[in-house]
C-alpha cells in the first residue's frame, strides 16, 4: 500500500521539478544587478549606504549592557569583528535546546533572554534589526554557506515546498515570478531571483532598514495572501531554503534596495 | 540625537576641489502621515543644514518636508588651508546635531 502511494509522489516531485528548472549557478544574480547604477553606486558607498546608520547603532548595542545579567554582547562574544565573521553567512543553524533551527534575529532573542535575561527585542525593531544589521556586516563579502547539517534538511524541503506553494487570491508562489519569470517587469519594476544573501535591507521604499521576513511578508500581501506572523516557522524553513539557493553568493549586508 | 557619517579626505592639495559627504539618521517626519490612531504624526525634520570651515560658512541649506529619511548630501569645496570642517543639523524641536571633521591641506 505505502509502496503505491510512494511511486506517484516521486513522479509528481519529478514533473514538478522539470517543469521548474532552478536557476543554473552561473545566471544567478544578487538583486543588487536589477537595481540601476544610482541604488548600486548608494550601496557600496559606505558613506551613503542607509543601512551603515543602522549598524553603527548596532554598534553600540553590542557594547551596552542589558538585563539582570548586566551583561553586553561583547562581554561574551568579545569584538564582533572576530567572533561574529561568517556567522550571518551560515544563518539559519539548528539550535540544539530549542532543537529547531533559528535565524540570526531568534539568536539574538535567545541570547538576550538566556544569557543577559532581558526581554526579547520586538520584531523590526530598531535595536534588533540594529544588531543583525552589525552582525551581518561582519559577513559581507563572504559567500552564503549554509551549513550540511542533516538536522536542517527536513526543514529545508519544506521551505522548498513552501516557495513552491501557490497562495494568495493571485494564485502565484514564490517560483512563478523569482524563477520563471527573473529579468522581466512587474509594473515598472523589474524582477529580481529573490536571493537572500543582502538582508538586513535598507529599503528606499520603506526609508527604512528591514528584515528578510518584513520583505517576504511584502510579497505575501502584494500576491493577496494572509502573511505568516514574524517569527513563524514558516519563516525561518523558507529562509533555510533561500540559504540554500543562494550557497556560494556574496554577502552584501547591508544592501540597499529601490 | 543621531547618527552620523561623513568622508571628508584626510589630505588635499591647497586649491584641490574636494567632494564631501554626509549622511545623517533622521526620521524626516513629514507631517502629513496619520499614525494608527488617525492622528497626524507631528512634523519633524531637519530644517536646516551648515557646513563651516575653519570658522566660515561654505555650505548651507534649508530642508523641506519632500525629502527622504536619513538625508544624504553631498558638495564640494575648495581646500584653502588645514583645518576644522564642522556640520550641524538642526530640526524642528531645534535640537542640533554637530560633528567636525579635519582636513590637512599640503
Amino acid at each position: 500500500m505505502r509502496a503505491q502511494w510512494i511511486l506517484p509522489a516521486c513522479v509528481m516531485l519529478l514533473a514538478a521539478n522539470s517543469a521548474r528548472a532552478e536557476i543554473p549557478l552561473h545566471e544567478r544574480k544578487s538583486g543588487a544587478e536589477f537595481m540601476s547604477p544610482q541604488t548600486q553606486a548608494m550601496q557600496a558607498d559606505d558613506v551613503s549606504n542607509p543601512g551603515m546608520l543602522a549598524a553603527l547603532d548596532g554598534e553600540a548595542f553590542w557594547k551596552q549592557k542589558a538585563g539582570a545579567a548586566n551583561k553586553a554582547c561583547a562581554d561574551c562574544h568579545g569584538p564582533a569583528e572576530e567572533s561574529m565573521k561568517g556567522v550571518s553567512a551560515r544563518y539559519p543553524a539548528f539550535n540544539a535546546s530549542a532543537s529547531k533551527p533559528i535565524d540570526v534575529q531568534g539568536q539574538v532573542n535567545q541570547c538576550r533572554s538566556e544569557r543577559q535575561q532581558a526581554a526579547p527585542f520586538r520584531f523590526e525593531s530598531r535595536e534588533l534589526l540594529a544588531l543583525t544589521t552589525y552582525i551581518g556586516l561582519q559577513s559581507r563579502g563572504m559567500p552564503v554557506s549554509p551549513p550540511d547539517d542533516e538536522r536542517l534538511t527536513l526543514f529545508r524541503e519544506r521551505g522548498k515546498a513552501l516557495f513552491n506553494q501557490r497562495l494568495g487570491q493571485l494564485n502565484f508562489s514564490c517560483a512563478h515570478c523569482h524563477e520563471d519569470n527573473w529579468g522581466r517587469k512587474l509594473g515598472s519594476a523589474p524582477i529580481p531571483q529573490a536571493h537572500a544573501n543582502s538582508y538586513p535591507i535598507y529599503r528606499l521604499e520603506w526609508q527604512d532598514v528591514g528584515s528578510l521576513q518584513r520583505r517576504l511578508r511584502n510579497c505575501m500581501t502584494g500576491v493577496r495572501a494572509e502573511a505568516y506572523s514574524y517569527g513563524s516557522p514558516e519563516f525561518i524553513e523558507l529562509e533555510l531554503f533561500l540559504a540554500a539557493r543562494a550557497r556560494g553568493m556574496s554577502v552584501e549586508t547591508p544592501g540597499v534596495r529601490p | 540625537m543621531a547618527r552620523a557619517l561623513i568622508n571628508v579626505p584626510a589630505k588635499a592639495k591647497k586649491g584641490e576641489i574636494v567632494e564631501i559627504k554626509t549622511l545623517l539618521s533622521h526620521p524626516m517626519e513629514t507631517g502629513f502621515r496619520p499614525a494608527a490612531d488617525g492622528k497626524l504624526v507631528p512634523r519633524n525634520i531637519i530644517k536646516r543644514f551648515v557646513c563651516t570651515y575653519d570658522g566660515e560658512a561654505v555650505f548651507s541649506a534649508d530642508l523641506f518636508p519632500a525629502i527622504s529619511a536619513n538625508p544624504f548630501l553631498s558638495f564640494t569645496l575648495v581646500a584653502t588651508n588645514s583645518g576644522v570642517i564642522t556640520f550641524s543639523w538642526t530640526d524642528d524641536n531645534d535640537e542640533t546635531q554637530v560633528q567636525t571633521a579635519k582636513i590637512e591641506v599640503v
